[in-house]
């Protein structure tokens, strides 16, 4: 009892991760209908971002808060102009092209990020400095770090803040609008160009503070980290449904959960056949996703 | 050469030219090995993409089946002739039990993953092909201690990540192929040998994927691809119209690993990751879905171009235009590389060769 709930927490830290990750996929998805397969490169370069920005700071002797708040901030800022820059280039251009064409393009810029990360960071284990304290904190029968804590409340912080942009904002209700039918969002004068833009910024932003989170609980970080990662969110993004922001939440907690609480009764060897088994399980009995609706089939 | 059959007006043009491109790829292993073996080696790869890239297209081509998993049809493939001809198990079958046999599991394989999925569409379907060939690729890494996964007690049957070495080459009825051949006084090295059995098979698989794409079931694929709603309107079966497409391209896919395997002499799960899917995808797609030469074109290109990138972009090649090793050869190889793709899909979005009729 002891061990589930212990491995309950565990998977709750690690599914509000996925969480994040998935939502970049779902609202790219939402939009264009496309797998943004480099999002998951995002996420490593993140990582890397901060924790080179963190040891600088560090180096010149901020104090350990301040470092990890510019950490994410110089990650955000460089994720969210990489992922515009990758709209702009890679897909913008192939918006009307034949549905696997952009695919494939996300395909290569997966593969030149990764090339990129290791021609400026270079192809090593990086280890995370310890922003914040990892001594064991022991409720009862559970223990827990404090950067574990952090990363809980952030990630819910930043679901709950991205579900009032959507529902509650102008640029919120342009992004349903374009989601819902390009055309006639840009009849009523939105800027297509724009939001996409927007969504793209919004998306690497929350995949860079994931990246943060994953490279300080691992406490390390490196050029192949998003690939994994990212695959895994986007299998979560697809369980809850895709398109579907609160089916990437749902998704993202689930596969965390089902992969930690799995351990307790088989060997860590499969853990990451949960993910697939899981997911090849709900979409037999729900095709369209835990959360989601049936897409309309296009002809 | 091919392309150039299009433009030939006369049947006696295209036998020429036919002639001319039998000509050619028959001296083309010679030629290579001039080079070197490794040169031949990458021409016999090359042939076994062609047919990969051939059996994805029957899926994702011609049938419109998004499948990000196919790699996992060539590990089936492979690992049947690896276990069943090896000293893993000391187990030695012939060839024309092995090959037919590697097809016909990964033939049971794609029916495996096909019946769960029949109702996806689309990126659910992909997503779901992708966890499939991971869930393979896991298996193959893990079963070298297969047994209840609560248990400790196990067998090995695949020896995991190490892979299995000594597997047999090839051998027709008593004439070992990895020993090479001497006709009189032409030294013909295994490698080449190989070369020709693959051509052969490669040539199979494009007749075989071109009579079936003009076939009754061909078209039905066409049908489905198209409007999937309309070709059941039309009377189409499109529950079995779909498995057929699976186990056909899951076929190629397991003929082509037991070649692969019996060329290799080693297999390891490395060598059926799913970026190895995803190039194959790639091939199909920049070549051009759902057209042959188009295909053949997109495997031929992105199987040679990376040794060839590889080649080029050396030290000593960096050595001598620059005068240092500025970026490592290994980086640059896959920078241009992805860069291609991506420029290729920008300024051809329905591939290098697409097919005529579509517009």
């Amino acid at each position: 009892m002891d061990v589930l709930l212990q491995q309950i927490v565990n998977g709750l830290v690690v599914g509000s991760v996925y969480a994040l990750v998935a939502l970049g996929y779902t609202m790219v998805y939402g939009i264009l209908q496309l797998i943004n397969f480099a999002h998951g490169e995002i996420v490593m370069i993140g990582g890397l971002t901060s924790l080179f920005a963190a040891k600088g700071l560090l180096a010149m002797g901020a104090p350990p808060l301040l470092a990890l708040l510019v950490a994410i901030l110089a990650a955000m800022i460089a994720c969210a102009v990489i992922g515009v820059l990758i709209e702009r280039i890679a897909y913008r251009p192939l918006r009307n092209a034949p549905r696997l064409a952009p695919l494939i393009t996300a395909i290569g810029v997966s593969i030149l990020l990764q090339q990129l990360a290791i021609l400026v960071f270079g192809r090593n284990y990086f280890s995370f400095p310890e922003l914040i304290s990892k001594a064991p904190i022991v409720f009862g029968h559970i223990t827990v770090t404090l950067n574990e804590i952090v990363i809980l409340l952030t990630s819910f912080g930043l679901m709950a803040a991205l579900l009032w942009l959507v529902h509650n904002t102008k640029v919120g209700t342009a992004m349903r609008a374009t989601a819902e039918n390009q055309k006639v969002a840009g009849l009523m004068g939105i800027d297509i160009n724009k939001i996409i833009a927007i969504t793209f910024a919004i998306g690497s932003g929350l995949g860079a503070i994931a990246g943060v989170m994953v490279a300080s609980n691992y406490g390390q970080a490196h050029y192949y980290m998003g690939f994994m990662l990212g695959l895994k969110a986007f299998t979560a993004a697809v369980m809850g449904g895709i398109g579907n922001l609160w089916g990437a939440m749902v998704g993202g907690l689930i596969l965390g959960l089902v992969e930690n609480v799995g351990l307790i009764f088989v060997r860590g060897d499969y853990k990451d056949i949960f993910a697939f088994v899981v997911l090849v399980l709900v979409l037999i009995f729900r095709p369209q996703g835990l959360i989601g609706e049936r897409v309309a089939e296009r002809a | 050469m091919a392309g150039m059959t299009g433009m030939l007006q006369t049947r006696r043009n295209q036998m020429i030219a036919l002639a001319v491109l039998g000509v050619l790829l028959f001296i083309l292993p010679f030629a290579a090995g001039a080079l070197g073996q490794a040169w031949v080696r990458i021409l016999n790869m090359t042939l076994l993409y062609v047919m990969l890239a051939l059996g994805l297209n029957v899926v994702v081509g011609v049938a419109g089946l998004l499948d990000l998993g196919y790699v996992a049809f060539y590990a089936v493939g492979a690992y049947t002739w690896s276990l069943l001809a090896s000293a893993h198990f000391d187990l030695h079958y012939p060839f024309w039990i092995l090959l037919p046999l590697g097809a016909f599991l990964a033939a049971l394989a794609g029916l495996l993953l096909g019946t769960p999925v029949l109702k996806l569409r689309g990126d659910y379907l992909a997503i779901v092909t992708l966890g499939f060939g991971e869930i393979v690729r896991i298996l193959m890494n893990n079963f070298d201690k297969v047994g209840l996964p609560w248990s400790d007690e196990s067998y090995n049957v695949t020896n995991g990540p190490r892979g299995i070495t000594g597997i047999d080459g090839l051998n027709f009825f008593g004439f070992k192929i990895s020993k090479g051949l001497d006709l009189f006084g032409l030294q013909i090295t295994s490698l080449q040998l190989y070369y020709f059995v693959f051509l052969a098979f490669a040539i199979l698989s494009i007749i075989g994927v071109s009579r079936l794409q003009h076939s009754r079931i061909g078209r039905a694929w066409q049908a489905l691809r198209e409007d999937e709603i309309a070709a059941k309107a039309m009377g189409i079966n499109t529950r079995n119209v779909k498995l057929a497409a699976f186990a056909f391209g899951a076929l190629t896919g397991g003929l082509a690993g037991g070649l692969f395997a019996s060329m290799q002499g080693f297999v390891s799960p490395e060598s059926f990751g799913l970026l190895e899917s995803i190039m194959i995808l790639a091939m199909v797609v920049l070549g051009g879905m759902g057209h042959i030469p188009g295909v053949i074109l997109g495997a031929v290109l992105l199987s040679a171009m990376p040794e060839v990138i590889r080649y080029a972009a050396d030290e000593n090649m960096q050595q001598k235009i620059f005068g240092l090793v500025l970026i490592a050869p290994e980086v640059l190889r896959n920078l241009i590389f992805s860069l291609a793709m991506i420029l290729i899909m920008l300024f051809k979005p329905a591939g290098l060769w697409p097919s005529p009729e579509k517009k």
